[in-house]
């Protein structure tokens, strides 16, 4: 029952994007956009610096989600769809996991084109262990929209929610980024350090365990009125 | 608390007159100098700064899951208190270090932790002025999760890098620091007591002073 609703709830916001597209090219333009100013910052005379490859690669990935984030939950702001949502007579846990797992296929997506990219774009051998980065990015990409799809369902009434999602997001996953990055440079190594690369996804798992059983338990509270 | 408000107040301002006093005659630290002396006021700040946010993180959870608005009083008080002695320890912690160390700032696991801490009760109080209404759950699950959020970063600093004194410092001071470290972290403690209870104290008078209004206009 809990995982039916989940799914529902993702397959309604699906078959919303599916329509439009609307949040994922926005979401994607975005991320290139992002890739493009960090190239100017941290590319030398021709030659990206070292390890650059792996900060703009989870930077990028942070900053679009910020946007998706926001972009996904103002949709449920118009005409109160949020509402009519948390009325339903379901599990309100059940509705944030729908919601989280909209955000982390869509960025899934989106790094499916980002990560070949970086890689080429600033001579990274990032796919020299291809499993490993896999499980790098999705440990990161659950971290993150555990903790974003909680933060933004909570800002949808709040004032000045734009300014207020990343305030909020930055500094608590902080542990994410450090992870994702320093997990990523480990694997930019010739040959890759796969002990260390190993050591930074037990590590985002272990985030990832924790803050999804915070998120579900506050889900309920917070967004009761 | 409210009948000890006064003669703590007293106690405490006799504390802060005396304690520049007691550190001036305190041992001189050889190597660190003049320096030094900011130790008297960094760690015992730094200290306070962790258990008030500590206090906040429980107070929130209380909030969240009790619905008790005295809790959410407790927290949006020790939040404040947070970022109070956390501006203190981010200000006075480059200054040692510029000496100490060479460099005002170094992206270590206590100096990342500190920054990261102060910056979320920062946001706290952000959403609490300026998200509107629900910004008390707002802030509280803000706070919740940022007090599970610090033994990640620490622990992830910890392996990126590591140039910070240890807290082994504190206890192995030499005899002549001793006296005036416990006495300045007492004061400091003591002035952290007063400043929870008049803040607390007025957040109480503020939700009166709204149940008047809200029985005037029924």
């Amino acid at each position: 029952m809990f995982l039916q609703t989940a799914l529902l709830v993702l397959r309604k916001d699906f078959a919303i994007e599916v329509k439009s597209r609307e949040i994922l090219y926005t979401t994607l333009l975005f991320a290139l956009s992002c890739v493009l100013v960090f190239s100017i910052a941290f590319v030398k005379e021709g030659q990206p610096l070292e390890d650059a490859a792996a900060g703009i690669l989870w930077i990028a990935v942070e900053f679009a989600g910020t946007l998706a984030l926001g972009r996904t939950f103002e949709r449920e702001r118009y005409s109160e769809t949020l509402r009519a949502l948390l009325l339903a007579p379901a599990s309100r846990a059940a509705i944030y996991v729908g919601k989280m797992l909209g955000i982390v296929l869509l960025l899934g997506v989106v790094e499916l084109l980002l990560a070949p990219l970086v890689a080429i774009l600033f001579h990274a051998s990032l796919f020299a262990a291809p499993a490993l980065l896999a499980a790098l990015l999705a440990a990161g990409t659950v971290g993150f929209a555990v903790v974003g799809a909680l933060f933004a369902a909570m800002l949808v009434r709040a004032r000045s929610r734009d300014v207020m999602l990343p305030i909020l997001l930055y500094p608590i996953t902080i542990p994410v980024m450090i992870a994702g990055v320093r997990g990523t440079a480990a694997l930019l190594q010739s040959p890759p350090d796969r002990p260390t690369v190993t050591m930074w996804i037990m590590i985002l798992a272990a985030f990832d365990v924790v803050f999804l059983t915070l998120a579900l338990w506050t889900f309920e509270p917070v967004m009761t009125e | 608390m409210r009948r000890a408000f006064v003669p703590m107040l007293l106690v405490a301002g006799l504390m802060l007159a005396y304690a520049p006093v007691m550190i001036a005659q305190g041992a001189y630290e050889q190597s660190m100098g003049l320096i030094s002396k900011i130790l008297y006021f960094h760690a015992p700040s730094g200290m306070l700064m962790l258990l008030s946010a500590i206090v906040c993180g429980v107070a929130s959870a209380l909030y969240l899951w009790r619905k008790s608005p005295a809790a959410d009083r407790v927290a949006i008080a020790s939040a404040e208190l947070t970022a109070l002695f956390g501006l203190i320890v981010i200000v006075t912690g480059p200054l040692w270090a510029k000496k100490a160390w060479g460099i005002w700032w170094d992206w270590e696991p206590r100096l990342t932790m500190s920054f990261v801490g102060w910056l979320i009760s920062v946001s706290y109080l952000f959403v609490r002025k300026y998200a509107g209404p629900g910004s008390d759950k707002l802030g509280a699950a803000l706070a919740v999760f940022g007090s599970v959020n610090v033994p990640f970063i620490y622990v992830s600093v910890n392996i990126w890098r590591t140039l910070h004194p240890k807290t082994t410092v504190v206890p192995t001071l030499p005899p002549g620091m001793r006296g005036p470290f416990w006495f300045s972290a007492a004061t400091l403690f003591l002035l952290y007591l007063l400043l929870l209870t008049a803040r607390i104290h007025l957040e109480r008078q503020r939700a009166t002073l709204d149940e008047l209004y809200l029985a005037e206009e029924d």
